[in-house]
């Protein structure tokens, strides 16, 4: 039995298992480098497979129910249905809504005949088998054998082949009302790019361009023209309430668009996977009245608040990588990470699953992995006062 | 080789003693081109690759089962639904489908061996080595978090995540090189099958005689020699883009993500075509045993069939209508899409033809394919609802989608499969499997599938995308991902029970003579198992159904052509 | 019994399809959908690199023109080939077999001296541009095609060398051996049509 055949298989089996990457000559370390031509980039951080040692004191669900608790026009923006489909308050995902209550209403009624079929077939065979038993016939005597029919195998192919005909007709004309190629009429352009994991969101506009990130503001009742690309990988833009879902592609501009109807906070989240934490690049739109966006729009559109109190902090920021990164108007000009000028006047950080305080922010700048594995901001190991300084100066972005 | 003496080729040959014996045993396996042989390796090792996928799965469910849960890190879940997706694609589906042709349609069209037997052979162990290739990844591919990284840019691996940039290591190699290499074994087999199929017929078996199976697994053999080879060259373009420099998929000079996707769902929907039809054929020889009935209407399910395997090479882009393609792409396919299901329910109304006025016996096979019927009108259905475009701008890449293709995919193919198993076990082995676990295996199975994928339709419509290793609580998707969760262990107790069936079965299950089902189609003439030339005598073919007019001398079938 | 005899009467009366035929025919069906990808992702490309060397400028018509005259004629050569097989005419079968693989072997080395020209003095590889990439990929599938052709080619030569070759027995089977080459012909009709004509363009211009 141990012949060398054997021998040889065992010894062969164990150095494949044993040839990691760890051990030179291995079957890993020859094929990779074979197969690397430049060297890559460096890996960024490893993330910790505990769990994190930081909780947040609440979620943003919570937040968010706090926010608009005083708010009884608003929508809900936590519970069942906060980001479902059937809830629409914007046009496209309303049309999107009334056909799928036809092509779900033409569902349940086929659905209804052919399982009631299925059903009355069974019933009538195990009775029909259970009476052939009892009557005592010939053991070998078979059912009558019915080949087909012409006429119902052709009322089967005309019948769906005439549904399907009209489904079609009516998706075609739900599709031409949404899937326009041109703005709507006195909409409003947003620039929505796609990063590994949040969303930057440009308004171009003649005063300026306001950039900010995760959380895009829109005037009530007025269409929005959102412009879709990527930075990196393929990512999607879905906010259930407002729109279906259109992809942000790089290399390429898509176009998709929504008009809220009602102010509040619709919720989505990227909708392609794009890698580690594509489950943590959520979408927050905030519906403002038309008076309170161009407040806020103003607002952005200023350079960064400059509070001497904080002045160590803003040096913290200025001597350290961050700026490298991030943008803080009159400061930094960092294309990388979001822009964090107006950052204090965010309800979240780290695209929208951490709400912004003082305690969250300070354990995202001291390891950002430890909330976010796997996101690309490394830890820069700054001291504790250091650490505080940076955050009280980042508070003080309104 | 012992002809003549009628000797079982699955016992072991007479050796000098019993360890040689099992030696021998596994040597006469290992260098077999039998294609009865080749067919149960390649259904054992799915069923092993069903369990590891399985696993994957169950890790997942738990992942997903609260909000904000821990148990997996996100890039070992980024892995695991990767590795799920692959598996029970191209590990488990493929083979275990394939391995039932290869069983099947030599017997069935009263053939002694494939056409090409030492191609059947090459290409089982090409799958088996890029199976083992693929799952090397987890121990030796670096990855972006160090050794030991399985493949994590989802089983459809869209450009440009899968870049040198954003896919440190070489993971997404293993992925490409494992699936290529398997793939080889997968065009080698559809050779097989067209030629043995047009080649090699007994007499009197015209093409329009042939069992069901035999034309879904032509069908499905042209459609792998179509969409395989798109595949096999998408995967050469990305390898060349990650280890020579080469520019076809890299968005930053001017290559196209999108290329990547049209040619990767050119050969995606004809696959998950290959993945069904198969089932199909197995429901269409099972149901009308069991219903003691003709099939109804075999012209039709024969016309069908064609037609839905020229129709799925349209109709690709559906997996594409949130990409931008513009309205009148997203119109075309949008019709395609909704097109293919005219022949799809015609297969299902002519099923339920063929249980009308039947007397129905309920045994394990039938619960399995009556099963499939129940559970692939919902899947079908819910496709209806994603080819209606709009509906998919919300649904696609939600779980809805997820919920929609487990319907088809494990409703409709791993049912068909299991109750493929139930059916033919007995003509491979020679033992029946028991009924009463073949029963509980069903319907744990059943209400375990059900409680975990059903609530994904809503769960997906309140707007949870796929590919997330967690989600914010208070979304309303938590109690839904519980109950999924709650469905997985009522299938792992299924399969186990089936496991242990199996198990027992092979040592003392009922013996099960020639044709314990007083079945119709050539492979119940000859003994179970088999002997390894097949038939003692080439059969003549009289009818569709062959051992009918045998059994029923006065009213033959070709009275009825 | 009658009515069994009477459908025993179908029994198929002409010869059997061949499995080698329906085989290679499998075969090269599959190897069609192949190279479509790529004959497709070349045709999308078209005029889509911007910079790096350009087609108009890189591509020289000579000595591709010599080798596709090569590769074309030598599907005359094999034909003729098998023709001298059936005749059982094996001196003749082992001339022209010959002048077919030297014929597919200039191919070889012509692209191959082509690469060179086209890497050292134009600066075009597979990395440089879309062009580059489509190029290459394109060309040097239909390249190892042909060498798979050849090797299966040589292989029968030799076969026959040693005297294992019989055309009473394997003449249908030399005669699927050649469907192949003759198929890498047609893929270099549609390469050298797509790559040297229609893909010869100015920058930008559409294809």
């Amino acid at each position: 039995m141990f012949g060398v055949r054997s021998v040889i298989t065992i010894v062969f089996v164990a150095w494949i298992f044993l040839a990691g990457p760890s051990v030179p000559g291995g079957p890993a370390e020859a094929f990779a480098s074979m197969v690397q031509v430049t060297a890559p980039p460096p890996a960024p951080p490893v993330p910790s497979a505990a769990p994190p040692p930081y909780t947040m004191k609440e979620s943003v669900a919570e937040m968010d129910a706090r926010l608009v608790v005083c708010d009884p026009d608003a929508p809900p923006v936590s519970g069942a249905g906060v980001t479902g489909i059937f809830a629409p308050e914007s046009p496209p995902s309303r049309e999107i809504r009334d056909l799928s209550y036809l092509v779900f209403g033409i569902c349940i009624v086929i659905f209804v005949v052919v399982q009631g079929f299925l059903v009355v077939a069974i019933f009538r065979g195990i009775r029909d088998r259970r009476l052939a038993s009892q009557s005592g016939n010939d053991v070998s005597a078979e059912p009558v054998q019915v080949y087909g029919s012409i006429p119902i195998e052709i009322a089967w192919t005309v019948i769906p082949t005439i549904i399907v005909f009209v489904l079609t007709m009516v998706t075609i004309r739900t599709l031409r009302d949404i899937d326009i190629t041109t703005p709507p009429e006195n909409s409003m352009e947003v620039v929505a790019i796609g990063h590994q994991w949040w969303w930057e969101f440009r308004y171009p506009g003649p005063d300026g361009e306001v950039v900010t990130a995760n959380e895009m503001h829109v005037p009530v009742g007025r269409p929005i023209w959102l412009r879709l690309e990527s930075a990196d990988v393929i990512h999607s833009f879905w906010v259930p309430r407002l729109a279906g879902k259109m992809d942000l592609i790089p290399g390429r501009t898509n176009y998709t668009w929504f008009s809220a109807d009602r102010k509040g906070i619709f919720l989505g989240q990227c909708a392609e996977y794009c890698g580690t934490q594509h489950a943590h690049m959520l979408i927050r739109v905030y519906a403002d009245e038309p008076a309170d966006f161009e407040t806020w729009l103003d607002h952005q559109r200023k350079p960064a608040v400059i509070d001497a109190s904080v002045e160590v902090g803003r040096r913290v920021f200025a001597e350290y990588a961050c700026l490298n990164c991030h943008t803080i108007d009159g400061l930094s000009d960092g294309m990388f990470g979001p822009n964090l000028t107006h950052l204090a006047s965010r309800d979240t950080i780290g695209s929208g699953f951490i709400p912004l305080d003082r305690d969250n922010l300070r354990a995202w700048i001291d390891d950002p992995n430890q909330l976010k594995p796997g996101c690309n901001m490394p830890s820069l190991k700054l001291d504790p006062p250091e650490l505080d300084a940076v955050t009280d100066y980042l508070m003080t972005l309104h | 080789m012992t002809i003549g003496s009628g000797h079982s080729s699955l016992a072991p040959l007479p050796g000098p003693s019993p360890r040689g014996r099992f030696w021998e045993s596994v040597m006469q396996w290992a260098i077999s081109v039998d294609h009865k042989k080749l067919a149960m390796m390649y259904i054992g090792a799915g069923l092993i690759f069903f369990l590891v996928g399985g696993i994957e799965a169950a890790f997942m469910r738990l992942q997903l089962a609260q909000a904000g849960n821990n148990v997996v890190d996100p890039a070992t879940f980024n892995q695991l639904f990767t590795m799920h997706g692959t598996t029970m694609v191209f590990l488990v589906g493929m083979p275990i489908l394939l391995g039932f042709g290869n069983y099947l349609i030599p017997l069935m069209v009263g053939a002694r061996d494939m056409a090409f037997p030492r191609l059947n052979a090459f290409g089982f162990w090409l799958f088996i080595f890029g199976g083992l290739l693929l799952y090397f990844s987890y121990v030796g591919a670096d990855g972006l978090y160090g050794a030991g990284t399985a493949p994590d840019v989802g089983w459809f691996a869209y450009a440009p995540l899968t870049s040198r940039t954003f896919s440190r290591g070489n993971s997404t190699d293993y992925w490409i090189l494992g699936i290529m290499v398997s793939g080889f074994g997968s065009m080698t087999t559809a050779i097989n099958f067209i030629a043995t199929i047009l080649c090699m017929r007994c007499p009197g078996m015209k093409l329009m005689r042939m069992p069901m199976i035999a034309w879904m697994m032509l069908v499905v053999a042209f459609l792998v020699l179509v969409a395989i080879p798109i595949l096999t060259a998408a995967q050469a373009m990305l390898l060349f883009d990650r280890t020579l420099g080469a520019h076809f998929f890299d968005p930053e000079t001017q290559g196209s993500a999108i290329l990547w996707q049209h040619l990767f769902w050119f050969f995606g929907h004809p696959e998950v075509y290959i993945l069904i039809l198969p089932a199909f054929g197995f429901v269409s020889e099972i149901m009308p045993t069991f219903s003691r009935k003709v099939i109804f209407g075999y012209p039709l399910m024969v016309a069908a069939t064609v037609g839905i395997g020229f129709i799925s090479l349209g109709v690709w882009a559906h997996h594409m209508f949130v990409v931008g393609l513009g309205p009148v792409l997203d119109s075309f396919f949008g019709a395609t899409t909704f097109l293919i299901s005219v022949p799809t329910g015609i297969k299902i109304f002519n099923w339920l033809g063929t249980m009308w006025g039947g007397r129905l016996q309920f045994t394990t096979p039938m619960l399995f394919v009556t099963g499939f019927v129940a559970m692939f009108v919902i899947g079908g259905l819910t496709g209806i609802m994603l080819a209606t475009v709009p509906m998919t701008w919300q649904l696609s890449d939600s779980y809805f989608v997820v919920g929609h293709f487990h319907y088809v995919l494990f409703g409709g193919t791993v049912f068909g499969i299991f109750g493929a198993l139930f059916y033919w076990f007995p003509k491979a082995t020679g033992r029946l499997l028991n009924e009463r676990l073949g029963k509980w295996t069903f319907w744990l199975l059943f209400i375990g599938f059900t409680l975990t994928f059903m609530p994904m339709h809503i769960s997906g419509a309140l707007g949870m995308p796929r590919r997330i290793y967690t989600y914010e609580v208070d979304r309303g998707w938590e109690i839904w991902n519980l109950i999924s969760s709650i469905g997985v262990p009522v299938q792992m107790a299924g399969v186990a029970i089936f496991l242990w069936n199996v198990v027992r079965s092979l040592r003392k299950g009922e013996v099960a003579g020639d044709d314990p089902w007083d079945a119709w189609t050539l492979e119940w003439s000859t003994s179970s198992p088999p002997p390894e030339w097949n038939f003692d005598r080439i059969p003549t073919c009289t009818s569709a159904r062959p051992l009918w007019d045998r059994k029923h001398p006065e009213d033959p079938d070709a009275h009825y052509e | 019994m009658t009515a069994l005899n009477a459908t025993t009467s179908n029994v198929r009366l002409t010869a059997p399809l061949s499995r080698a035929k329906v085989g290679m025919a499998c075969l090269i069906f599959m190897e069609s959908a192949f190279f479509s990808a790529f004959l497709v992702t070349y045709l999308y490309y078209i005029g889509k690199s911007p910079d790096g060397p350009q087609p108009l400028e890189c591509l020289e018509l000579n000595l591709v023109l010599i080798n596709s005259v090569c590769l074309l004629s030598s599907s005359i050569t094999v034909v003729l080939a098998v023709r001298s097989l059936a005749r059982g005419a094996m001196g003749a079968f082992r001339l022209w077999l010959a002048v077919t693989i030297l014929l597919g072997l200039e191919f070889l080395l012509g692209t191959g001296y082509e690469w060179w020209g086209l890497i050292e003095d134009k600066g075009l590889t597979i990395q440089s541009n879309a062009f580059g990439t489509n190029f290459y990929s394109l060309v040097g599938f239909h390249a190892f095609h042909v060498l798979i052709g050849l090797i299966l080619l040589i292989g029968v030569f030799i076969l026959s060398l040693f005297g294992f070759i019989n055309p009473a027995r394997d003449h249908q089977r030399v005669d699927v051996a050649t469907w192949y080459w003759h198929f890498v012909d047609v893929v270099w009709i549609l390469v050298f049509t797509l790559v040297y004509i229609v893909g010869r363009v100015p920058q930008g211009a559409p294809a």
